[in-house]
């Protein structure tokens, strides 16, 4: 692949602009494999933006995101087939059950991932496998939508606030999903305020918003 | 089946289980229909003569009318739980999934309202050579309101209020299929051809399917951009 940068993932002079305000501007960063992007940042200082520009679902005012050298907004689903993005929304339909759910999101990957079985085992969902997403607490949702990043594989991980609403064992969880993530050489960008890997020594960019 | 095909019936399925799911809400339009059909029935009188002259273009408004109440409802839930955003970031082509969305609404409330009105017909004393093109109109028309629909409701997602401007919006697009809905089923009625009116009817389907879910596609991206 044309890669003259030489980074996977890369954000060149980046502006976003909401309303009147100027939420970030002149930001760069580069992220590789096995590597995480911590977003950091007061609230509303812009951390979904850039994670939404990031996926590619928002344009920014100026400045570009490449993939491997190539403008994410130029590639469209040649990108996506290689991100998942969790954001503020589950995405979960509250009206089907847990396995119905994983169904849809595993129909809707490129590659079917490992066995759903091992998925709910993971994520500790099996004894609620047949039950409405209604019924579900907060953090089980949260478990369920983070789900999606285990039905079916995918190089780089867009995470937005991944803790919101999880117990210690849910968060622990997830740190232990990204770390492993990026030792098979995948990558993670992730907004949040916790320190998400602390003695794992994955390398981490950090970027403040704030 | 490839990962076009297998993310199409994905979306087919889940709509329908979740509209299954709620059968209150989906025997609405329906209940709507029947009732302002019977309003007309109540304002007339119950005359033969006059009801069944006026029979096509009764049970013509009442599905148009009907048809809007639920345009809301195809994008606005997806827009609230973030399932939009993981639509427009699945690596399938995002024109194959909205018609699959379509595909589904149509099923859930556009197929309802073509047999309601084979059942107003008999209330408003249609003449029993207006059934053919009755059916056949409403097979053609129906989907076209649901297409259309999904472009403005994927328009309009997002906005406060949206359901009142959607109707507004939606109710001048579908004359062209009601002029020429009506006049196929009356015309029939008094024996003449309604080869053209079929023709054209026909012509408006294909040209809705084949543009309005690459346009609907194309308007959510600029609407969550």
């Amino acid at each position: 692949m044309n890669d003259p940068s030489g980074n996977a993932l890369e954000i060149r002079a980046l502006q976003c602009v909401r309303g009147d305000a100027v939420l970030f501007s002149g930001l760069d960063a580069a992220v590789n494999a096995g590597e995480i992007l911590q977003i950091d940042g007061a609230n509303g200082s812009g951390k979904t933006s850039l994670l939404r520009i990031l996926s590619g679902l928002a344009r920014p005012e100026s400045g570009d995101v490449l993939w491997h050298g190539r403008s994410v907004f130029a590639l469209g689903p040649e990108y996506h087939m290689h991100l998942h993005y969790v954001g503020h929304g589950n995405a979960i339909k509250l009206d089907l059950t847990v396995w119905e759910n994983l169904q849809f999101m595993r129909d809707l990957g490129v590659v079917p991932g490992p066995d759903l079985e091992e998925v709910l085992a993971r994520l500790r969902l099996r004894a609620h496998r047949h039950v409405p997403a209604r019924r579900l607490s907060a953090g089980q949702r949260r478990r369920l939508a983070l789900a999606r990043l285990l039905v079916s594989p995918s190089m780089l991980w867009i995470l937005d606030e991944p803790f919101t609403s999880l117990d210690a064992d849910g968060r622990a969880l997830v740190a232990e999903l990204v770390g492993r993530h990026c030792r098979d050489g995948g990558m993670t960008a992730v907004a949040t305020h916790q320190p998400l890997a602390p003695a794992s020594a994955i390398p981490t960019h950090g970027i403040n918003l704030s | 089946m490839n990962g076009c095909g297998r993310a199409f019936v994905a979306v087919l399925r889940r709509d329908l289980v979740i509209g299954f799911r709620h059968r209150s809400e989906l025997g609405n339009p329906v209940v709507f229909n029947i009732i302002v059909a019977l309003l007309f029935i109540f304002a007339l009188g119950n005359d033969p003569v006059i009801l069944g002259r006026l029979a096509a273009a009764i049970i013509w408004v009442c599905a148009v009318l009907a048809s809007t109440l639920s345009l809301e409802r195809l994008f606005t839930p997806d827009y609230e739980d973030g399932t939009l955003e993981q639509l427009l970031l699945s690596a399938q082509p995002l024109p194959l999934l909205v018609a699959a969305k379509i595909l589904a609404h149509w099923l859930l409330c556009g197929l309802p309202l073509v047999v309601a009105a084979l059942l107003l017909g008999v209330l408003l004393y249609l003449p029993q050579p207006g059934y053919p093109p009755l059916l056949l109109t409403l097979l053609l028309g129906t989907p076209v309101f649901s297409l259309l629909g999904a472009l403005l409701a994927a328009l309009t997602v997002g906005l406060r209020g949206s359901g009142v401007l959607l109707a507004l919006l939606i109710l001048p697009l579908y004359i062209p299929v009601l002029i020429f809905a009506v006049a196929a089923v009356s015309d029939a009625v008094h024996g003449l051809s309604i080869a053209g009116q079929i023709y054209f009817l026909a012509s408006l389907f294909v040209l809705a399917l084949t543009l309005l879910p690459f346009a609907t596609a194309a308007t959510l991206r600029l609407r969550l951009g």
